[in-house]
């Protein structure tokens, strides 16, 4: 299931949702992403995330059916956070369930790296010092090509 | 009636320098994404940077496209900035 909101996620209650997959699942691999006080510039106060509504569904949509082709997925969860969000907010979950851990690590991996080099997203950085969008970086690019090998 | 025009979506960077987020342009004066690309950047001002230095990502009905794409009447363009998700 994906999601794409404004509103802040219990990832809690998310991990609660994976364990119940079923008595086949041996492991759940999560991650989840904060707003962080450096990034391009220094001193940031906060995000904002602006993205392609519909692409953006379509585009993760698309990359859970890929880990799902590679790894033993038993079910997955994508949440991603757009608009305004202030220091140490969360920004991303994503969370997957498997039979063994070496393919929950590397699905929930593989999600994490492919969105960020291919969903619809875009991140400014606030500060008391103004605005600023950020630049891709050649180690994400790096990072998602990686599992095309 | 069939629709005669492209719909053309500016994100992020591009959409807040630009000062636009979405334009309907007739499609018969373009074949492709990239002709779309360089009819209007020759707008020149902010516009030119379409086809500078920077990279412009291109979609076409929400898949990535490239500049050869064809695009046709009633398609949704879309350019915007490298993503920086996650």
């Amino acid at each position: 299931m994906i999601s794409i909101q404004t509103e802040d996620f219990d990832a809690c209650a998310e991990y609660a949702a994976l364990r119940d997959s079923g008595a086949s699942t041996g492991a759940i691999a999560t991650f989840t992403g904060l707003v962080r006080n450096s990034g391009d510039t220094q001193g940031v106060s906060g995000l904002f995330l602006e993205h392609y509504p519909g692409m953006t569904e379509q585009v993760i949509a698309g990359l859970v059916e890929e880990a799902s082709r590679r790894w033993d997925v038993r079910k997955a969860r994508v949440i991603h956070r757009v608009g305004r969000l202030l220091l140490q907010e969360q920004i991303v979950f994503v969370g997957v369930c498997s039979g063994h851990r070496g393919d929950a690590f590397a699905a929930c991996e593989f999600i994490m790296d492919a969105l960020k080099t291919s969903a619809p997203f875009w991140k400014k950085e606030l500060s008391d010092n103004g605005e600023h969008w950020v630049e891709q970086k050649a180690s994400d690019v790096a990072r998602g090509e990686a599992w095309d090998k | 009636m069939t629709d005669q025009t492209l719909t053309v979506r500016f994100f992020a960077r591009l959409r807040e320098e630009l000062g636009t987020e979405q334009l309907t342009l007739p499609a018969d004066r373009v074949q492709t994404a990239g002709d779309l690309l360089a009819s209007l950047a020759s707008r020149g001002g902010p516009w030119a940077q379409l086809q500078g230095s920077q990279p412009v990502m291109i979609a076409i009905n929400q898949a990535m496209a490239k500049p050869a794409t064809p695009v046709k009447a009633g398609d949704e363009v879309a350019f915007f900035p490298p993503v920086t998700g996650g």
